[in-house]
């Protein structure tokens, strides 16, 4: 709107927007984004931080108890659980990039048909969380279940994963890295479209083949897409929750919760009543996300800079 | 989700105009009663709109307006739509499970209802259970037993009968699990149904009177009642009594091991009689009795959760409101609602009439002439909430893992300390 031209007649000083416009305009267009942001992403983390020092059930009078919340916390077992749990998310999660690395670098070739194997691969991640949770569910139910029917086959004593307090998360977060798997799969395979040609046959002439190829000349080519891909990745092990919701529901006795869950959990939930608890454990959660967010936000700007 | 009555209540409304406005008489209720509703399940839903749809007869200047809110959700909704957008009447439960909302000030004291000739007297029983600092806060409209109810079929294969003491469900028990069978199932994915064996079996063990000063938060889990409750427990437990696997399973995911016969009982409430039948069970396998005494010197008590009906404190039409809580508990209406083609549970008032049903029939004796300690709602309902979720984490963990109890109760016993505070 402001990028109209002005087809008045000059009649003499320039107007104060027409001085700055340069200046001025940017902030114009950044302003609503800024504002939605502010209202709904900046002002509520404040919120939350505030509610952490209160005793609240949501519905009457708040108390401000300190850092009493905190003190809990350090003290409650399935807070530590819970942050386990969300370690183990982090690192298993990652396993989603080579191994989307991979079925790229497999896929990436021209054979009949190869559009229909594609989008076969990315069809999990297409498919909703709440789908993919309920499929893998009855995987790996204990008796009729297909992963102890296969495991029957090869003579292993049936498991019942979701049921077993130490399997359970594992169970969860192998179902969580089906689809995220095809997402980094799709990330590769645009990433491999960028790679130059030439570089690989400059390569190719100096003898690199095999992994060596793939390590010093494609994959370093992958940065970008290795970023973006590292960046959904450790966002989606941070707010797993779906899975853990529909496979679990945090059992067996509250083993498979992550902050998330627990968060939800304790102010929540069907008897969730503590607003001043739950907003401590998202301060907790906040504080894990602000290192990857850091991390993410200085190694993109040192990137603008070395432009 | 939402279920307009508009239309029906103007049609209703030119027949009441060519009638002369007879049935508008004496009632002259009039603009917007809006109505929440947690009965998503098919049947009860359908009983509960045409019982509506009946009300909105008897007043056709009223604008009806019903939401149906699927019943998981309705429980963390019910928060904001009391403090934000409330509507004239809201389902909910009785005892503990309304105290939150009740001392926030959320729900409108109806004590007044209450102090009605009609009400004062049919519904004598449950004004305990919808009582908080000596008033009401609400109206019941149905409510149902708790019991085993077993596979009789089952039991006439290995020549059992119906266990009237501690000893022989137990030697029941150990006849059907020598038999290839678990003596009951149970799903216990989301933990409140082993609150339903921590009732019984601590009711049994302690009396209700002990259970309620439990709940109330005056006794320790580490007090050697509840001790003596877990002991009663590990045996059930240790004998391979509950299918295997329960924690990987909801109560319905539960419902299959007893019609495919693996499992030869079921602790659980009359609402589970209709999946049941539904899953081709007829009456002739299908049975109940009533959980029997284990501490023959405590009165035998009972569970029998009650849904009710509330006006919420920001209710815009409150005299409508309490039109709608006296004609849902009136006896003609309780009748209706409760029979077997519709909520299949038990009616409130006294002087309504039990439908004809087996389990109905059964349910109503045993509560009003064999539970002479008390009537308790249920144990999320009982307790407070935090206390409850809590403790039916660690029931669910007792059942996997027995040998954890002493760590289990100790927990209990920290939560139970902070939420007396």
């Amino acid at each position: 709107m402001t990028s109209v031209p002005d087809t008045e007649i000059d009649r003499g000083g320039r107007g104060w927007y027409k001085r700055n416009e340069i200046a001025v305009t940017p902030w114009l267009f950044l302003a609503p984004a800024v504002f939605f942001f502010a209202v709904y992403v900046i002002i509520p983390i404040f919120q939350s931080i505030n509610l952490s020092f209160y005793d609240w059930d949501g519905l009457g009078e708040a108390t401000f108890v300190g850092f009493d919340n905190y003190i809990e916390l350090a003290d409650d077992g399935a807070f530590e659980v819970s942050l386990w749990n969300n370690l183990k998310w982090l690192v298993f999660y990652l396993l989603a990039i080579p191994a989307g690395l991979f079925i790229a670098l497999f896929l990436n070739q021209t054979v009949a048909g190869i559009r229909l194997y594609k989008s076969l691969f990315f069809f999990p991640f297409v498919i909703s969380q709440v789908v993919v949770g309920l499929v893998f569910s009855w995987f790996y139910l204990p008796n009729e279940g297909l992963l102890n029917g296969v495991l029957g086959l090869v003579g292993i004593d049936p498991i019942n994963v979701l049921g077993d307090p130490t399997l359970a998360t594992y169970g969860i977060i192998a179902a969580g890295l089906w689809p995220q798997t095809a997402y980094c799969m799709i990330l590769y395979l645009t990433g491999l479209n960028a790679v130059d040609p030439e570089q690989v046959e400059a390569a190719r002439l100096d003898g690199a083949k095999g992994w060596k190829m793939l390590w010093y000349v494609i994959v370093p080519q992958l940065k970008p897409a290795t970023f973006i891909a590292f960046v959904v990745t450790i966002i989606g092990a941070l707010r797993s929750f779906d899975l853990i919701s529909i496979m679990t529901n945090g059992g067996p006795f509250g083993q498979t919760r992550v902050l998330s869950f627990y968060m939800f959990e304790k102010a929540l939930s069907e008897y969730g009543f503590r607003m001043g608890y739950g907003a401590a454990i998202a301060v907790v959660l906040f504080l894990i996300m602000l290192v990857f967010i850091a991390y993410f936000l200085w190694s993109m700007w040192s990137e603008e800079k070395g432009r | 989700m939402r279920s307009m009555f508009k239309a029906s209540v103007a049609a209703l409304g030119l027949t009441a105009i060519t009638a002369g406005g007879a049935i508008a008489d004496g009632h002259g209720l009039s603009g917007d009663l809006k109505i929440f509703l947690d009965t998503s399940n098919p049947a009860p839903r359908a009983t509960m709109e045409a019982m509506i749809a009946d009300f909105g007869e008897l007043h056709p200047n009223l604008n009806i307006e019903t939401t149906v809110i699927d019943r998981e959700a309705y429980k963390t909704q019910i928060r904001n739509f009391l403090t934000a957008d409330a509507p004239d009447v809201a389902t909910w439960y009785a005892a503990n499970r309304m105290r939150p909302y009740v001392e926030a000030g959320l729900f409108e004291d109806v004590s007044d209802l209450w102090a009605e000739p009609e009400i004062a007297t049919n519904l004598a029983s449950t004004k305990g259970a919808m009582t908080i600092d000596n008033k009401q806060w609400g109206v019941p409209y149905t409510y149902y037993q708790w019991g085993v109810y077993y596979r009789k079929d089952i039991y006439e294969e290995l020549g059992l009968t119906e266990p009237t003491d501690w000893a022989e469900f137990k030697s029941n028990c150990q006849a059907i699990v020598d038999s290839g069978r678990s003596c009951f199932t149970i799903g216990s994915k989301f933990l409140w149904t082993a609150g339903g064996w921590f009732d019984y079996l601590n009711v049994r063990t302690n009396g209700f009177d002990y259970h309620m000063d439990m709940a109330a938060g005056n006794v320790p889990w580490t007090d050697d009642g509840v001790k003596q409750t877990f002991a009663n427990w590990r045996e059930l437990i240790d004998m391979g009594a509950f299918v295997e696997n329960h924690q990987n399973y909801s109560w319905q995911e539960a419902l299959p091991f007893m019609v495919n016969g693996e499992s030869a009982g079921y602790l659980m409430g009359n609402f589970a009689v209709a999946p049941l039948r539904e899953a081709g069970l007829t009456d002739d396998q299908l049975d109940f009795y009533q959980f029997p005494s284990i501490n023959p010197d405590v009165a035998l008590a009972e569970d029998a959760p009650t849904d009710t009906f509330h006006i919420p404190s920001n209710a815009q039409n409150k005299e409508a409101a309490r039109e709608f809580l006296r004609y849902v508990v009136s006896a003609d209406v309780q009748t209706t609602i409760n029979n077997g083609a519709n909520l299949g549970q038990l009616p409130v008032n006294a002087s309504a009439s039990v439908d004809d049903d087996k389990f109905l029939n059964e349910g109503f004796e045993m509560l009003s002439t064999n539970s002479p300690g008390g009537v308790a709602q249920f144990f999320d309902r009982d307790f407070p909430a935090e206390m409850a979720a809590e403790a039916m984490q660690g029931f669910q963990e007792f059942m996997v893992f027995p040998d954890n109890l002493d760590d289990i109760l100790a927990r209990l016993e920290k939560v139970r300390e902070r939420t007396n505070k």
